[in-house]
């Protein structure tokens, strides 16, 4: 107990006393938790929008102005032919393009249907997506419209219709923020575990300091605890300020128990520093322990479930994430904050998770060799 | 069990695939001798070095030290020697202080047998007015003599010093060798390797490696007379020369 307390005092004095280090483990997340969670978005703004209108009637006329007026869309103008409209596209001047037909009102009039045909530039699938879902929304609204005016008080008359009304559970706004915060959050605990506690123990091998501590009697377990519960506890710090930035600044509800998720952390914090330390044991060079610790951050994040949704990765993806800390965490970070859940609903994750950490450190140890 | 030697060596070897770097060598250091450990780079002064101080596996053959087998009982050998390497080995980024109270610390001195070190230290270095200065600070030889007093903080029975004076000047090195000669007269084992073949004349007995092997081994008097030569220097050269 007493090693390791002298390794404690010695940690942190080295930590505070590098002014780079400081700023990379105190002021960088914080940067980038600001800039990330108001930058990343999965909203779609400012579509660059063009209608071609073949018609030319007061249908069509009646058509473009709603579009026109639409808060989601920036209308670029009216293009007379097709050909145009798939140039601009093609040169990336607009996104989407609505085609209104020749005859287009008189076919509403006549066969009391109209048919139009919408372009979207699809190379971002989930924008498409959404700008469809748009033109949608403005189309039904449209034909609503029409049909009180097509059909007078005849309309009236009609059957009422089904009406559908959706309710959208613990994040009611349906604020990107709310959804995205708690998991950026997490990356940032993530990375400065990961990188900080690796790259410490390699830096001491580059100085030759490590061989000093390899030739005393220091015990293997007193050596690692020391070196990583110092980055355990700035890692909670971190979180413990990321959350309070998140409750004042991004105004992300907190309906769970903080002390549940901060028991989910600690045991979350034990697995990455197990990797860190894992990779170190491996690297001979910060340079790299780097490269591997970043092999590592970018498929954890991008498998992750925070910017895309798990269920929708293929099948053998879905057994790989079985084995990225950060997916647990994401998971349960958000369960706690925005659904409120309980012990008992985290329970699995935090079981697989305690496996990890015992499994991960195990090797971490046993990978350390203070004799080669 | 009381023995006369300080370390035992047989018929050591350390290869590292089909290389190998240390070849079956063998001797002994008596206790309180200054053992000269001599050899051109890549001879294998270092490999051999640290299997001694137990943080390489020998390939083959056995080591004691300090009573003590390198092989399976390293830790125990750990805590009865002391360690300074080529290589700076303080921590740059604490003061002399510091790096003082954290070594003792490892070794498990007590609080107040590590204030009362502190002070002695400082005070036969003489350093007063830096004792709270970062160690980065302090220019190489005095960097080399305060890691020099922290290998010997927890008394070891034997020290180990891996070209201790390398890149110093003469003058420091001058102080360096009386800082080892008071050490030795304490009744501590010296082991030490060097380049430099004056300091080789101060030792006790030396030994010259050569490609992994011990070519020549004894005081330096009878080896200048072994090979008919006035100096060291002239005995490390013809050895060295015979192999090319």
């Amino acid at each position: 107990m007493r090693t390791i307390r002298f390794l404690l005092v010695k940690e942190f004095k080295q930590i505070f006393r590098n002014k780079a280090m400081l700023l990379i483990i105190f002021v960088l997340p914080l940067i980038q938790l600001l800039i990330l969670s108001n930058a990343a978005s999965y909203e779609v703004k400012n579509s660059k929008f063009a209608i071609v209108d073949l018609d030319h009637s007061s249908y069509s006329r009646a058509l473009i102005q709603k579009f026109e007026a639409s808060s989601q869309f920036d209308f670029m103008g009216l293009f007379s032919s097709e050909k145009i409209a798939k140039e601009q596209m093609q040169q990336g001047k607009i996104d989407v393009v609505l085609y209104i037909p020749v005859h287009f009102e008189r076919s509403f009039q006549k066969e009391k249907k109209g048919s139009l045909l919408t372009t979207i530039n699809a190379i971002n699938g989930s924008a498409a997506a959404v700008e469809n879902m748009y033109v949608n929304a403005i189309l039904k609204d449209f034909n609503k419209t029409i049909q009180v005016d097509f059909m007078g008080a005849e309309a009236s008359l009609q059957p009422k219709q089904l009406h559908i009304d959706t309710l959208f559970w613990f994040n009611p706004e349906l604020n990107y923020k709310t959804f995205m915060v708690p998991g950026i959050l997490v990356l940032l605990v993530t990375m400065v575990a990961l990188f900080l506690a690796g790259m410490n123990i390699v830096r001491e091998k580059e100085l030759g300091t490590l061989e000093q501590i390899n030739v005393t009697p220091i015990k293997k377990h007193q050596f690692i605890i020391g070196k990583l519960l110092p980055f355990w506890i700035i890692g909670m710090f971190e979180l413990a300020v990321g959350l309070v930035i998140a409750r004042l600044i991004f105004d992300v509800p907190m309906v769970g128990n903080f002390g549940l998720l901060f028991l989910f952390a600690s045991v979350y914090l034990l697995v990455i520093l197990g990797i860190g330390m894992f990779i170190s044991n491996f690297t001979d060079t910060q340079q790299q322990a780097m490269f591997l610790s970043w092999f590592f951050a970018v498929i954890f994040i991008l498998m992750s479930g925070l910017f895309t949704p798990i269920e929708s990765m293929p099948a053998w993806a879905q057994v790989l994430t079985e084995a990225n800390p950060v997916k647990y965490f994401v998971e349960v970070v958000r369960m706690v904050m925005l659904k409120g859940a309980s012990l008992l609903d985290i329970m699995p994750q935090l079981i697989k998770l305690s496996i990890y950490a015992l499994l991960i450190n195990t090797l971490a140890v046993w990978s350390y060799k203070k004799v080669n | 069990m009381e023995t006369k030697n300080a370390i035992l060596v047989k018929n050591l070897s350390k290869r590292f695939g089909d290389f190998t770097a240390v070849n079956a060598i063998t001797f002994e250091v008596k206790k309180g001798e200054i053992f000269g450990f001599l050899g051109a780079n890549g001879a294998g002064k270092t490999t051999a070095m640290k299997m001694l101080i137990g943080i390489s596996k020998p390939s083959e053959g056995t080591a004691t030290v300090a009573g003590f087998d390198v092989k399976t009982q390293s830790e125990a050998v750990k805590k009865s020697i002391g360690y300074m390497s080529q290589r700076f080995t303080l921590y740059d980024d604490l003061t002399i202080k510091e790096n003082i109270a954290f070594f003792g610390g490892i070794y498990g001195l007590s609080n107040e047998k590590i204030k009362e070190k502190t002070a002695l230290l400082i005070d036969e270095l003489g350093l007063h007015d830096k004792a709270s200065n970062l160690v980065r600070s302090l220019p190489l030889g005095w960097k080399q003599k305060v890691a020099f007093s922290v290998a010997l903080l927890h008394e070891p029975k034997i020290v180990f010093l891996d070209e201790p004076t390398g890149g110093v000047d003469p003058i420091t090195r001058r102080q360096f060798w009386e800082m080892i000669y008071r050490e030795a007269n304490k009744g501590t084992t010296i082991f030490v390797t060097t380049h430099y073949m004056d300091e080789a004349e101060y030792c006790d007995r030396v030994s010259i490696m050569v490609e992994g092997k011990i070519e020549a081994l004894d005081s330096p008097k009878k080896l200048k007379k072994q090979f008919k030569v006035d100096s060291m220097n002239e005995v490390f050269l013809k050895l060295a020369r015979n192999i090319e």
